[in-house]
């Protein structure tokens, strides 16, 4: 139970600066991810909060106690590692008895061997075997305890690693990537396991994943990097429907926000053949940001029809490609004016067995975009604001 | 269905060869194998030989007077060849306890640690391979004769106590060694001694047993060191002991080589025993976690 602060986090490797000014409050019990593509920074920053890196200013706190000049050992963290790091030569049992081994006895009762001779060993190693168990039969793996790592497949490695850091009760939980190595099906079912866990156990995680499914489906927040910057911190949901910038907006969403350019008016900001009746703050080009998903396709073959919304501005869309998902199909293709910028739609089918050959042969699609769902940013990317034009939707 | 197994050869057809190529690849592996065993069966044959056959022009590998009994007779009962073994045994093993005590550690820092200096330090490692034992004998000797420890076992390992081969080999095993792991020890609280004893050790047993071969056999067969450092005889090591047939005016070859047999037999026996495990450590593989 803590709460986790960091003020100012500077770090370069070298030449190369890796984290730039990083401030992030953690409160008692949340689970906040940070997430970014690889090479962002993100491992880094965790690595400073687990005292396996020095931060070359900032500081660390845990519970309002600086912990910059601890040692990883004093500042009661766990860390799961993204190949599991077990101890290849112990067994289960021992992999998981290790954090408290180190932590209760003192190093001459450490020595090999000596733990079954002197006293203090002799009095805790019944302790520490019960709480090994006791975490092992929390992540059903009770029946693992004498095999080695090598013996265990992906799933049972991840959830030995899991326990390693429970059993030690830390203040603050720390995860690079524990997923990445899993094939899909158990990612998903682990992930569960994972929110479970955060939420019957109360303590406070930090997250490391580049899978923004990840981080908008287990966390309370999200911290976004990106090439060392925090772009922006928020609730998943903030994260997609309200990003601060072109980046997040990009990063955040799957498939990836569309792209388009358009230009202001008198009387609202014109996308090819619609006139969009909003008005943005600032000056110059504005670039406008469409989720898929937020298009829909007018009267298209086999796709759930928008219905009352015929008022909404159209375009059309020259098609390229479909992928059909199932439920829904992706279509890629480029608005009549702009056909260099790919646009991709994301809509339901009208009835999820039934099949896209109809919208296959079709060439091109009317798509309505929904003004109030629609993001605009500059020409930096910076969101901007925008605001519905009363008069315009007259005309 | 069909049977898919291969039919188990005759063991003739192992050796025969298959076409012209393979029977000129057999020669010139069968040439090279007489050259390696050629010496020991010189070897063999002098030592059951009196002197005066050893260099006869008439050379035969079957002895014409065969004076093997006497030979190996005087090597193992008319000396203290136990003391000389023992010696052997008591040296070499100090110097390999030593090497690992002090490379091991030093090739982790060199592996794992940050710190700077160490790419220099690392290529200091390096050139020290290239220095020969030859340069440094003269003045540890003389530094030896100063500190009045001529003669003893201290004197016939100190040179080797710090061996650069063996932080270089164990510097690059050590390397492959996942980070994450080690990480993972530091945050469970490992000092770095446990993590070189209780992570790093046991995945290198192959490493050492392959550095503990190629030491133990170095240092075994090592005639130049001794014959600087060993005055008295209760000190030499067994293979020093076979200088003794040696003298200013006259060499009992047959002895000589009696005594060369015996001392290399230690050696060969253990090798033959050790060579699946002395091969594993020449091809070594990482960590699988």
């Amino acid at each position: 139970m803590a709460r986790l602060d960091l003020s100012n986090i500077k770090k370069s490797f070298g030449e190369t600066p890796v984290l730039h000014d990083i401030s992030l409050n953690v409160a008692d019990g949340e689970f906040v991810s940070l997430v970014g593509q690889s090479g962002c920074g993100k491992s880094t920053l965790l690595r400073i909060i687990a005292g396996l890196e020095s931060p070359d200013s900032g500081d660390i706190l845990i519970d309002g106690v600086s912990v910059r000049d601890s040692a990883p050992k004093d500042r009661n963290i766990a860390m799961v590692f993204q190949d599991y790091a077990l101890y290849p030569h112990m067994s289960v049992g021992e992999n998981m008895a290790m954090p408290l081994v180190m932590a209760r006895l003192p190093l001459y009762a450490r020595l090999p061997g000596m733990r079954s001779v002197i006293p203090v060993g002799r009095r805790t190693q019944p302790e520490i075997r019960g709480e090994v168990e006791k975490v092992a039969r929390q992540l059903r793996i009770d029946h693992l305890l004498d095999r080695k790592p090598a013996q265990l497949s992906g799933g049972q490695r991840q959830r030995v690693a899991l326990g390693r850091a429970l059993v030690r009760n830390p203040q603050v939980f720390l995860m690079d990537e524990p997923l990445s190595n899993l094939d899909a099906k158990l990612r998903v079912q682990v992930r569960t396991e994972i929110t479970e866990l955060h939420a019957s156990s109360g303590l406070t995680f930090v997250y490391v994943t580049h899978d923004q499914v990840e981080a908008m489906t287990m966390s309370n927040r999200v911290a976004l990097l990106q090439a060392g910057h925090l772009l922006q911190v928020g609730a998943p949901n903030a994260l997609y429907s309200d990003p601060a910038s072109l980046d997040v907006a990009r990063f955040i969403g799957s498939p990836e926000i569309n792209i388009a350019a358009g230009e202001r008016e008198d009387n609202g900001v014109r996308l090819g053949q619609a006139l969009l009746p909003v008005s943005v703050t600032g000056q110059g080009p504005v670039q406008i940001g469409i989720r898929p998903e937020t298009l829909s396709v007018a009267d298209a073959p086999g796709l759930i029809n928008p219905g009352p919304s015929a008022h909404l501005p159209k375009l059309t869309l020259r098609k390229r490609m479909i992928e059909d998902l199932g439920p829904e199909v992706l279509i890629h293709g480029a608005f009549d004016h702009a056909p260099d910028a790919l646009i991709r739609v994301r809509a339901q089918k009208s009835d999820a067995y039934g099949a896209s050959d109809d919208l296959t042969r079709a060439q091109s699609l009317q798509v309505m975009l929904n003004p109030q769902q629609l993001l605009f940013f500059d020409a930096q990317g910076q969101r901007l604001e925008a605001r519905a034009q009363i008069a315009a939707e007259v005309a | 269905m069909a049977d898919l197994a291969a039919p188990t050869p005759h063991w003739s057809d192992r050796i025969r060869p298959k076409s012209l190529r393979g029977l000129l690849g057999t020669l010139l592996l069968f040439l090279g194998a007489w050259v390696m065993v050629f010496p020991f069966i010189w070897m063999i044959s002098s030592s059951l030989k009196p002197t005066d056959e050893v260099y006869d022009s008439d050379f035969t590998i079957i002895p014409k007077t065969f004076k093997g009994w006497e030979n190996y007779y005087a090597v193992i009962f008319e000396q203290p060849y136990l003391i000389f073994l023992m010696n052997s045994l008591i040296v070499c093993i100090g110097i390999l306890v030593i090497q690992l005590l002090t490379a091991i550690p030093a090739a982790y820092a060199l592996a794992k640690l940050k710190f700077k200096g160490s790419t220099i330090l690392f290529g200091t490692v390096i050139a020290a391979i290239t220095i020969p034992i030859n340069v440094t004998s003269i003045p540890l000797y003389i530094g030896l004769v100063k500190v009045g420890l001529l003669d003893t076992y201290f004197a016939m390992m100190f040179p080797f106590i710090v061996s650069v081969f063996a932080i270089f080999l164990f510097r690059q095993f050590f390397r492959g060694f996942p980070d994450s792991i080690i990480q993972a020890a530091r945050v469970d609280g490992f000092s770095e001694i446990e993590i070189i004893l209780r992570l790093i050790l046991p995945s290198a047993v192959p490493a050492m047993a392959a550095f503990s071969v190629f030491s133990f056999v170095a240092h075994w067969n090592d005639l130049y060191w001794p014959l600087i450092v060993v005055q008295s005889q209760d000190k030499m090591t067994a293979t020093l002991s076979m200088m003794q047939y040696q003298s200013a005016f006259d060499t009992d070859y047959g002895r000589t080589y009696a005594s060369a047999t015996v001392v290399t037999a230690p050696m060969v026996i253990a090798f033959l025993f050790a060579r699946r495990l002395f091969i594993r450590g020449i091809t070594m593989t990482g960590v699988k976690g």
